[in-house]
């Protein structure tokens, strides 16, 4: 204990800290050493009532959960949940509105809508997933890079950072899009270009006040190299916020690739894609409600429950 | 205050010269070529005649150095002349200035119609003594962010065009058609506004000063919509430049939408003809209205809260 304080001291750390948060940073850090890093896995039986408890209160999470987890099914194994084909569709059928047989109706190709949004979860997911991978790995280093090293590197991404803030993401999207081209691929890396940002200055202000911490130094004074400190002190405790904003951004990704892919610069036609859908329905507004309405629908469910399962991550992480 | 709004502007310009350089990096460097790009108008790109190629590359100068091009395009940028379209051959500013009115008009609309309804919603949702009603009201923001800008467009258009004809379908014609993409460009705005404004309004609400005010005889409305809402606005015009961008971005949307002329327009349309230089110039003039909005709401929180002297920060910074 009186080893931390001095190594405090001599570093001038910035932050002025309560006695009781250094013995509860000091104990955290204790038992990580201890556990090898695996503190959250000793809760066992008691822990998994408390989460029951936790999700029956919370109906409208579980509910969140059950979304996700159908549209990922949805991607995965399409065939399961209907047996309409997604491309073919049956002439004599065209423009049936929603009922038993179609779910969510037919469009002009006599193609079930219903079949083509469960078939389209596979591109919109992936797509969705890429963005989000390309957001969080090149935030992620970018703040991990700024807040661990500090001093000029520190500088000169947090300006970066700064300036792709004050452009909007979706003209940065199109920005890129024009240099790449079209397609899922490339509209789903623009995407998540368009979120380093936000990642990497969530991420930089958790890693500078993680560093900052009494563990770290003293991690650094007792000789650890700085990867050990990086990978087994900084990274674990500076994940929580990253996971909640990474839970949104989830949603924030369905949103801006299907608004991409209704202007018309996803997958090119035939295949179904959230986005495109919604814009096939453009031409029968008035005759054929089902094409735009229920697409769109599903889009709100996943981005409703991305968002709700989101705030939940920020809430534990805040109560922790 | 003169050298305040001076240190800003520097800042602002340092701001316009990065989103100038880093769009000049993505649009001129990752394409494998522009002027491939540009002769094949975004199509497949290797049935392109190799003479042409040679023409285009030395007509824009593609054929020099990149540190030549991108100090040449920077030179002329400083003079707002971001090169000449590649599929009209008109100047890029030019374009954007022309686009610029209708949209202005459009997020201009949708602006106030955010700010007041975003106020009202935010006030609604922490005003009122039943609880019920406060948690249905708190429950809408998060479901306006959910929304996709295109769908809602197109329900608007279902329902108030073509089921009740009451609004106009396309078309930049008069204020009425105006109605319904100002609608569906505010409600993303709205719901962010609602969304900080209530937090900021329900931390200040638990204020000491705010039952000093009840304690005194003045009216729950009074200090609710006088005191609290005047000392909770703060944090809400921070938000402002994002969302004016945001708005700028959602015009690419709604005026896809409702088929408007304008710059978002503008901008899907040279995105499918992969138009470098009006991308960058759509790119580099939003950076400048996030630069704009932000140094305006910087000056006019000293009205709102005169403990906040920009003079004073600005000797201290």
């Amino acid at each position: 204990m009186t080893a931390t304080r001095d190594v405090d001291q001599v570093l001038d750390a910035p932050q002025v800290r309560s006695p009781e948060e250094i013995e509860i940073a000091d104990r955290a850090d204790a038992r990580a050493i201890i556990h090898g890093g695996e503190v959250r896995g000793s809760r066992g039986g008691r822990g998994a009532l408390r989460s029951v408890r936790y999700l029956a209160r919370r109906p409208g999470l579980v509910l969140s959960g059950l979304v996700v987890l159908l549209v990922v099914a949805w991607a995965l194994v399409p065939q399961i949940f209907t047996a309409h084909d997604p491309i073919i569709g049956v002439p004599a059928d065209r423009l049936q509105p929603p009922s038993a047989a179609h779910l969510f109706g037919t469009d002009h190709l006599g193609r079930d809508v219903y079949a083509r949004v469960v078939h389209g979860a596979s591109v919109s997911l992936r797509a969705t997933v890429v963005a989000v991978a390309v957001g969080l790995l090149g935030g992620s280093l970018l703040g991990l890079l700024a807040g661990f090293l500090r001093g000029w590197v520190d500088d000169v991404i947090s300006r970066v950072v700064d300036v792709l803030l004050a452009i909007p993401s979706l003209l940065l999207s199109l920005a890129i899009i024009t240099a790449l081209g079209f397609g899922t691929v490339k509209v789903a890396v623009a995407v998540g270009v368009a979120s380093v940002a936000t990642f990497a200055r969530v991420m930089r202000a958790e890693v500078l006040r993680t560093s900052t911490s009494v563990y770290v130094e003293a991690a650094h004074a007792s000789g650890v190299r700085w990867y050990t400190v990086l990978r087994r002190h900084v990274l674990p405790n500076s994940s929580g916020p990253v996971v909640a904003l990474t839970a949104l951004e989830f949603g924030t990704a369905v949103l801006a690739i299907s608004a991409l892919s209704f202007l018309g610069y996803g997958t090119p036609p035939p295949a179904p894609e959230w986005g495109s859908l919604v814009s096939g329905g453009r031409d029968y507004l008035a005759t054929a409600w089902w094409l735009t309405t229920l697409p769109g629908l599903v889009i709100v469910a996943v981005v409703l429950s991305a968002n709700r399962i989101a705030r939940a991550l920020e809430q534990t992480g805040d109560e922790s | 205050m003169g050298r305040y709004v001076l240190r800003r502007a520097g800042q602002g310009i340092f701001v316009l010269w990065a989103a100038f350089t880093i769009s000049f990096f993505i649009l001129y460097l990752l394409p494998s070529d522009p002027a491939a790009l540009m002769a094949s108008g975004g199509g497949e790109t290797d049935a392109v005649d190799p003479a042409l190629l040679a023409d285009l590359r030395a007509q824009y100068g593609l054929d020099r150095p990149v540190l030549v091009q991108y100090a040449d395009a920077l030179w002329h940028a400083v003079r707002l002349d971001f090169g000449t379209s590649y599929s009209s051959g008109a100047s890029a500013g030019a374009l954007v200035l022309q686009a610029l009115p209708e949209t202005l008009k459009l997020t201009g609309a949708a602006l106030v119609l955010a700010v007041l309804a975003g106020t009202g919603l935010a006030l609604a949702s922490t005003f009122p003594r039943a609880r019920w009603v406060r948690q249905l009201l708190s429950s809408l923001p998060p479901l306006g962010v959910a929304l996709p800008t295109f769908w809602v467009g197109l329900l608007l258009l279902q329902w108030f065009s073509f089921q009740i004809p009451v609004f106009p379908a396309i078309g930049n014609e008069g204020a009425i058609s105006l109605v319904l993409p100002a609608i569906t460009l505010a409600i993303p705005a709205t719901a962010g506004i609602a969304q900080v404004l209530a937090r900021s309004l329900r931390g200040t609400l638990t204020e000491p000063y705010v039952e000093t005010a009840r304690a005194k005889g003045a009216s729950r409305a009074r200090v609710h919509f006088a005191h609290a809402l005047r000392n909770a606005a703060i944090p809400a015009l921070t938000v402002l430049g994002v969302l004016v961008g945001g708005l700028l971005a959602g015009a690419v949307v709604t005026e896809t939408v409702f088929s408007r002329v304008g710059l978002g327009r503008l901008t899907v349309m040279s995105v499918n003809t992969q138009d470098i230089p009006v991308v960058q110039a759509i790119v580099v003039f939003s950076a400048l209205v996030f630069v704009v909005v932000t140094l305006v709401v910087d000056l006019v929180y000293p009205l709102l809260d005169p403990r906040i002297d920009v003079r004073r920060t600005a000797v201290t910074a």
